[in-house]
């Protein structure tokens, strides 16, 4: 008979706490009625309906598919120009510098490559030198090097961190700048010239400064000794890099892009990603409205060869290209909108028919019991 | 008294010498301490202050994921290896270690509490003939010790002398069986001559030669050597340590096993460090994943290997190698490496962040206020805080029945007096009305000795009593006199009575209540107050019950010199024994006895003859021939009984609840609806326990059959279980099929599920049991006993319990649960995955040892359809999510390798790596799992189906783990070579690099952070703020670290420690930057939508089913629970009330007792002669602070 008299509101609580005597002075042990700790929570609770996931799919394939196409024209109108000069082949102009490399040949091997433009190169453009199967961003490589010491730390420029072994020092002087990845600095130079019709060789002015990072140049990349512009001075008692042929503070002349700030340098230190890897290397300006930057014709790159890559398989290229507010050339971004926006377009149809026919089989009633 | 088991901890097997033989000398410590017996001293506690650095540190270090981060700092230090900074792994470490230590130990000290609070009592001991307080730690073997009234009995003792008559002695043996009734223990009258001289029980010098200390509470086989004579022991000289002596007012005894060796101790059972198969599960997944970190590794230190044999060697000019110009050698340190960066596959964080969860759900437990009993002011308990998910993968439920079913409280609830029903309510309309706690109660207050708890409501039964109908005097006259209850007078003049049986003292309170009041017995007479006159009645035989004869008859002189035989028992039995007269009474009874016992209650018929005085003078000769006969005693003196208790005139019946607690059918039926197998293990008889199990849902009628098994030898035994399972599933085999599931050479052997054509139920009787549980039945039992629906198991000790729970554990795969309240219950609840103690009925001790504890049964199924659901999907989610952003942000790492050398390059920024776990994921999920639910308690209620995925372990398995691996796989995929593939050669919008390094770190993992956010979210079912907080707050958290962290002020500061300069700033504000991630985000999510929407479409589960409908009926709340209406049965089942021991009835009854001269018989009970003196208050014995809650007839 108890059974009957069993009642689920006086398990709610609505029992004045404890009969027994006493019970007033003592604390009850119940429980606070507070809705965490009663697990009641005001909450939303979305659950995955036909009303809620085929819209979704069917506004997002909408989404997706005119950004990819937006992304795609974009890409395509970026003109992009691109020219290898390892000099692997017999017939390249530069094979002959690529097979006699050595590091401390006196007279720099120099090859020019012809190249055309079919169409012009409209507003700034800008030059890259891309390497490939280099592989930068190895571990022992990326760590051999010395924040501190580029940032102008006046200790660790004697006393370079041991993550730069085997390049730390030579001759016993500490080497500034240390480690693998300052040691391989790229030294091609590269020089372009357009070549007139009438035949005239009109060098092309490329733009050194501004191609690195601005937090790069002024915050992470300092020189040693403050505002003291003596760098043969401060940098008196290390060594250059084994590779180098001069030393740091000789890489420019002009005082604000020389020693750790010289931005090929900087650009250089802020290692790639992938083994394949293009760096920003001249900026050539558009100089008026008129005139396309590069006008379309022919042109010549003169590559003073200083680079070796052919033992390890790499290549070497010389890249122009124009940009855009989505940046270079790259016409997987907007390919991949389109095909996922399609896709999901596609799904929301195939769910939306799925749903019609089986979706009511969730539709309560049928809960056994 | 619950603290004295508190300790049932370890079972402190100090000397495990195999003891042959025990060979004790009294009073003779010299002689005792050379045999090395164990001390009375308990000791449960692990460690001490010196011991617990070491040791903690040594096992937790012994725990695989613990030892594996240890390595892996190893690795660390190693410079040509490490690919990670050191404090990635120590700070982790450190603080799992800490936190574990730090638990391990409180507990500790909680054990040292209660052991030194155990062994720090006292008790008195004879010492150099002297009385002494000693403690009991010091208490050795062989020493004699003095027990007190109300004293728990210090170990198990050797009964020398008592205070009462007979060497007598009570004891309460409820922490050790459960029983509640008190037991009797007798001492050699040798040594009970002794009494409590201390001269002579100092020169006492007894040799015991006993059997070594076992676990049998019920043998003891011993001689006891005195003055050359040897007496032989028995259990009934035996005081076991975990009884509490009662009604007796003092004993001495001598110590025969100590501390550990008791038996007490010997039945506790070893602990067991509980895991949860969640435990298990991950244990081996975290192997497989160790497994398989091996494989990614070896895999790239090929890689590795090739590389730096092809690539590396001529890369030198760029990248000299160092030392290890050998490229298998660095191929070998690039495997290690790797071992470094990949290890984040299992974080130690998810060690820790599983015993936050649990403990986070652990605490729900005890804030429940569903689970809060009022009454006595007990909340629920989650007293291990690890096994939460367990609760929700249950799939059998052993319960106790006594004090857990029931509240072990009778009541009497009906009678049929000479073919009148009494005991219902009747509204004006005539319609029964149902009995609550309101309907008026009967006043009894004209009665002045009436129980005032007494509760009856039919007002009828008193207006006839008070009218004087004869039978009905006759019917109470009955009750009052004929049992074997023990009448107390307490010291504010408080009847209480002291009976064998709950049963029998709620037939004597009854008629208490009605106005025949039982006053006092003694050997020869009861006296009794009738209708407010005091009467004597002459005691001239007693016909004692046993389960045999099913009956008991009192042969009384009333006042005017007439006799009268009053008899009650089994009704079958009593049917036979009628006067052909009364057959139209019988069929009037009749009907009434199957109307009670259709409604569970346990029915007695009484019937009454008047004899013939010379007959009884040549009866009670034959009666005397018989009960000194040397052999066949038992059967003479039955078939004596048997003569005289013929032709008896029907009385009527009564009809005695023995009260279920609250709420228990319905509990029973959502239970079974969860598709719960229940068994219960009592230790009651058949019958009861057959009657309780109807009334209680768990025998229905409609189930298609209830088998019986109640066999006397293993063959029958055998025979039957065969016959029962050919009935449920004739296409059974004969052998049982397994299922192999060999782990690392663990081999188990799984039976099993099979298929039966119905629900069917099995009752099996203690001796069955214990053939059935031999080894060579073990199997047959089990499968027979699975097929069934619900088990009943009866006249089952502590230890046949513990064996039985253990039996399904280890030849099932399944989750059980021991439910229990008594002492009695200890083994099984420590046996089974989950303990549950019934807290409030019969002491602490089944608390103390369980997992969880709450005061009610109907509890439990809040405790598993809601707190236990909820904890296993909010673990299982948890896990399944946790491994997934794992998974994800390792595979990473795995993709690049192939792209940097295999040098060990990590993809994302090392502060990313320390942080991921720590900080940007550890919230949200943790969240998740502790607020997530599917659908509120109402619906989990509802819908009790909702609680099999746990059962079957569906939420989370080896395949939903190899689910897990390949989206992760997929999702790695995606979030590597979608930004590899947008960002390789492109440029920033001002023409700078952004394919650098740092930029694409920061690209990949932005995009891993908002993919597995995406992710959670899809995870999470309910949203409460705090998710909200917590998701969002982590994103925000992210970025405001990682702009912080890449800026100048941090880099001029720590220049080395954060070379990321600057890297936010030049690369987020890249719209391609963007567009890459929202790419990748999203072809890492919109599968998975497609993927569960599709499901949900096609094969909803259950859970999708009311989740769908509980969206539906959001307004409209959930329909309130059906009313469990009970069943009337027209089947016919005698539960008869009274208790399967003999208890001291055996004493007021036996010949012995009534043939003894009546001068050497010390008054057992006060010789009252005349009526008036009786109603003086008793001053015989004081008993200082009865408890009365303990005497089941008081409440």
């Amino acid at each position: 008979m108890m059974a009957s008299s069993y009642n689920a509101k006086e398990e709610d609580g609505h029992h004045s706490g404890a009969s027994g005597p006493g019970s007033s002075t003592v604390k009850s042990r119940k429980p606070d009625n507070t809705a965490f700790k009663q697990q009641r929570l005001p909450a939303w609770q979305p659950i995955l309906t036909a009303g809620t996931v085929l819209p979704a799919f069917f506004v997002i394939g909408l989404i997706f598919i005119p950004i990819g196409i937006g992304l795609y024209v974009t890409s395509n109108n970026i003109k992009e120009f691109e020219i290898d000069y390892t000099g692997i082949d017999m017939s390249s102009p530069c094979f002959n510098c690529s097979q006699s490399f050595s590091w401390n040949s006196s007279v720099p091997c120099k090859c020019s490559l012809a190249f055309s433009l079919d169409q012009p190169f409209e507003s700034n453009v800008f030059m890259y030198y891309g390497l490939s199967n280099f592989y930068q961003n190895h571990r022992r490589y990326v760590k051999s090097r010395d924040d501190s010491q580029l940032n102008g730390d006046s200790f660790s420029l004697t006393n370079p961190s041991k993550e730069c072994e085997p390049y730390r020092t030579s001759e016993n002087k500490p080497i500034a700048p240390c480690g693998a990845i300052a040691n391989s600095l790229f030294n091609d130079t590269l020089e372009l010239f357009y070549i007139d019709p009438n035949g005239t060789r009109t060098p092309i002015p490329l733009i050194k400064k501004g191609i690195a990072w601005w937090t790069d140049k002024h915050v992470k990349f300092r020189n040693p000794g403050g505002n003291n512009s003596n760098l043969t001075a401060i940098f008196q008692g290390t060594s250059k890099p084994v590779n180098w042929r001069k030393p740091v503070y000789e890489l420019d002349t002009d005082p604000e892009n020389n020693g750790f700030i010289n931005e090929d340098f900087i650009v250089w230190m802020r290692t790639a990603a992938l083994p394949t890897f293009r760096k920003l290397y001249r900026i050539i300006q558009k100089k008026n409205n008129m005139t396309p930057t590069l006008p379309r014709g022919n042109y010549t790159l003169e590559v003073t060869y200083n680079y070796p890559v052919r033992s390890f398989e790499g290549r070497k290229r010389m890249i122009l290209s124009t940009i855009s507010w989505m940046g270079g050339k790259n016409p997987f971004l907007g390919i991949a909108y389109i095909t996922v926006g399609s896709v999901c377009f596609f799904l929301g149809v195939v769910l939306l028919i799925i749903h019609h026919k089986y979706g009511n089989r969730n539709n309560s009633s049928d809960i056994p019991n | 008294m619950g603290s004295l088991l508190s300790s049932f901890g370890l079972n402190c097997g100090k000397e495990e010498v195999n003891e042959e033989e025990r060979h004790i000398r009294a009073n003779d410590r010299a002689f005792n301490l050379s045999r090395h017996y164990a001390n009375n001293a308990i000791k449960t506690s692990k460690y001490n202050i010196f011991t617990f650095l070491p040791l903690n540190l040594f096992e937790q270090l012994q725990r695989l994921a613990n030892a594996y981060f240890i390595f892996l700092l190893i690795l660390q230090l190693i410079p040509q290896i490490s690919s990670l900074s050191w404090f990635t792994t120590v700070v982790p470490l450190v603080l799992v270690l800490s936190i574990t230590a730090a638990k391990d130990g409180t507990d500790d000290y909680n054990r040292h509490k209660s052991d030194k609070q155990v062994n720090n009592r006292e008790v008195e001991v004879l010492i150099d003939g002297q009385l002494k307080k000693e403690k009991w730690m010091n208490v050795q073997v062989g020493d004699i010790i003095k027990l007190e009234t109300d004293e728990f009995v210090t170990a198990d003792l050797l009964l020398l002398s008592s205070s009462e008559p007979l060497n007598l002695v009570y004891v309460e043996t409820a922490e050790l069986d459960g029983e509640t009734n008190l037991k009797v223990k007798q001492a050699l009258t040798v040594t009970g001559e002794i009494g409590d001289s201390i001269e002579n029980l100092a020169a006492f010098d007894g040799e015991v030669h006993c059997e070594p200390p076992n676990n049998h509470l019920d043998k003891f086989k011993g001689t006891l050597t005195l003055n050359g004579e040897v007496h032989s022991l028995d259990n009934d000289k035996i005081l076991l340590r975990g009884c509490t002596l009662r009604n007796t007012e003092w004993c001495f005894g001598m110590v025969i096993f100590g501390g550990p060796d008791t038996k007490l101790m010997q039945n506790s059972g070893k602990t067991k460090f509980k895991r949860t198969s969640v435990d298990h599960l991950m244990n081996l997944l975290v192997l497989c994943i160790i497994g398989m970190l091996a494989l990614l590794c070896t895999v790239l230190a090929i890689g590795n290997t090739i590389w730096e044999t092809t690539e590396g060697s001529s890369f030198t000019v760029f990248l000299p190698s160092t030392d290890s110009s050998d490229p298998v050698l660095s191929g070998f340190l690039t495997f290690w490496s790797y071992v470094i960066i990949l290890n984040t596959v299992v974080p130690i964080s998810l060690y820790v962040s599983v015993e936050m969860i649990r403990l986070g759900n652990s605490f729900y437990i005890n804030w429940d206020r569903k689970m809060y009993y009022p009454r006595k002011d007990t909340p629920a308990q989650a007293r291990t805080t690890t096994l939460n998910e367990e609760l929700g993968q249950i799939k059998y439920i052993f319960s106790d029945k006594t004090g857990t079913l029931t509240q072990n409280i009778m009541t009497f609830n009906r009678c049929s007096i000479n073919g009148k029903s009494y005991g219902e309510v009747f509204d004006f309309s005539g319609q029964r009305m149902e009995i609550t706690e309101k309907t008026e109660k009967v006043d009894f207050s004209w009665n002045p000795l009436a129980d005032p708890k007494f509760a009856f409501h039919d007002h009828s039964l008193v207006e006839t009593v008070k009218l004087g109908t004869p039978e009905v005097h006759a019917f109470f006259r009955l009750l009052a006199l004929c049992h074997t209850v023990m009448p107390e007078e307490k010291k504010d003049g408080q009847l209480a009575y002291q009976a064998q049986s709950p049963d029998e003292g709620a037939l004597v309170l009854a008629a208490r209540n009605f106005g025949f009041v039982f006053r006092e017995r003694t050997p020869e007479s009861i006296s009794v107050v009738e209708m407010g006159e005091h009467t004597t009645y002459e005691l001239l035989a007693v016909l004692d019950f046993n389960n045999v004869r099913k009956r008991m008859s009192v042969i009384v002189r009333n006042p005017e010199g007439k006799l009268y035989l009053y008899c009650k028992g089994a009704d079958t039995i009593i049917y036979e024994r009628l006067h052909p007269s009364c057959t139209k009474l019988m069929e009037v009874t009749s009907e009434h006895l199957s109307e009670y016992a259709g409604e569970g209650l346990r029915t007695l018929a009484l019937a009454y003859k008047e004899i013939d005085e010379g007959y009884f003078e040549e009866w009670r000769h034959r009666h005397y021939v018989a009960s000194t006969a040397m052999d066949n005693r038992e059967e003479q003196l039955d078939a004596v009984y048997e003569e005289i208790e013929k032709d008896l005139q029907l009385l009527g019946a009564t009809a005695v609840e023995d009260k279920l607690q609250d709420g228990v059918p319905q509990t029973i039926e959502q239970l079974a609806k969860a598709d719960i197998k229940i068994w219960v293990l009592t230790g009651d008889k058949q019958e009861t326990a057959e009657n309780i199990g109807y009334s209680c849902n768990l025998l229905r009628e409609e189930m298609a059959e209830v088998f019986i098994v109640a066999s006397n030898s293993p063959e029958e035994v055998r025979e039957e279980l065969r016959n029962a399972r050919k009935k449920m599933n004739p296409r059974s085999g004969d052998e049982p099929t397994f299922i192999k599931s060999g782990i690392l050479g663990k081999r188990s052997q799984v039976m099993q599920e099979e298929e039966t054509d119905g629900e069917y139920a099995m009752v099996i009787n203690g001796h069955s049991l214990a053939f059935a549980l031999q080894k060579d039945m073990e199997m047959e039992f089990l499968r027979t006993a699975c097929m069934c629906q619900t088990v009943i198991c009866c006249r089952v000790t502590p230890l046949q319990k513990a064996q039985v729970v253990e039996l399904v554990k280890k030849h099932k795969k399944v989750v059980t649960l021991a439910i229990g309240d008594g002492a009695n219950d200890v083994s099984m609840i420590k046996a089974a995955h989950i303990g549950v103690g019934i807290s409030g009925q019969e002491g602490m001790q089944a608390v103390l040892s369980s997992d969880f504890s709450f005061a009610q049964f109907r509890y439990l199924q809040r405790l598993l359809l809601v707190h236990g659901r909820w904890s296993y999907l909010r673990m299982c989610k948890f896990l399944r999510y946790f491994f997934y952003k794992n998974f994800t942000f390792t595979f990473v790492h795995f993709w690049y390798g192939f792209f940097c050398g295999f040098s060990a390059q990590t993809v994302y920024d090392q502060w990313f790596i320390t942080l991921y776990n720590l900080v940007y994921t550890a919230l949200p999920v943790l969240a998740l799992a502790l607020f997530d639910q599917d659908v509120n308690d109402r619906w989990s209620f509802q819908y009790p189906q909702l609680y099999s995925p746990g059962q079957l372990n569906m939420y989370f398995n080896k395949k939903v783990f190899l689910r897990i691996l390949l989206q992760s796989c997929y999702c790695s995929l995606i979030l590597f070579f979608i930004p590899y593939a947008c960002v390789h050669d492109t440029v920033r919008d001002d023409g700078k690099d952004i394919a650098d390094y740092q930029s694409f770190a920061l690209l990949a993992q932005t995009s891993l952070l908002i993919t597995v956010n995406i992710q959670m979210a899809l995870d999470t079912y309910y949203w409460t703020a705090v998710n909200h907080f917590f998701l969002w707050g982590s994103m925000s958290v992210y970025f405001a670290v990682t702009f912080t962290m890449y800026s100048n002020g941090m880099f001029l500061i720590f220049t080395s420690s954060f070379p990321f300069i600057g890297t936010a700033r030049n690369s987020l504000n890249q719209p391609n930057m963007w567009l890459t991630m929202f790419l990748s985000t999203m072809l890492c999510t919109l599968p998975v939508v497609a993927y569960r929407f599709l499901f949900i479409q096609l094969y909803p589960t259950i859970n999708d089913k009311v989740r769908h409908k509980a969206r539906q009926a959001k307004a409209a709340p959930p329909p309130t629970p059906r009313r469990f209406t009970r069943r009337r049965i027209s089947t016919r089942r005698s539960g008869y009330a009274f208790s399967h021991a003999r208890g001291y009835g055996d004493l007021v009854t036996s010949g012995r007792f009534l043939l003894r001269p009546k001068r050497t018989r010390p008054a057992l009970f006060p010789v009252v002669d005349s009526p008036v003196t009786s109603t003086t208050p008793q001053t015989y014995r004081t008993i200082t602070e009865e408890d009365e809650s303990r005497s089941p007839t008081s409440e």
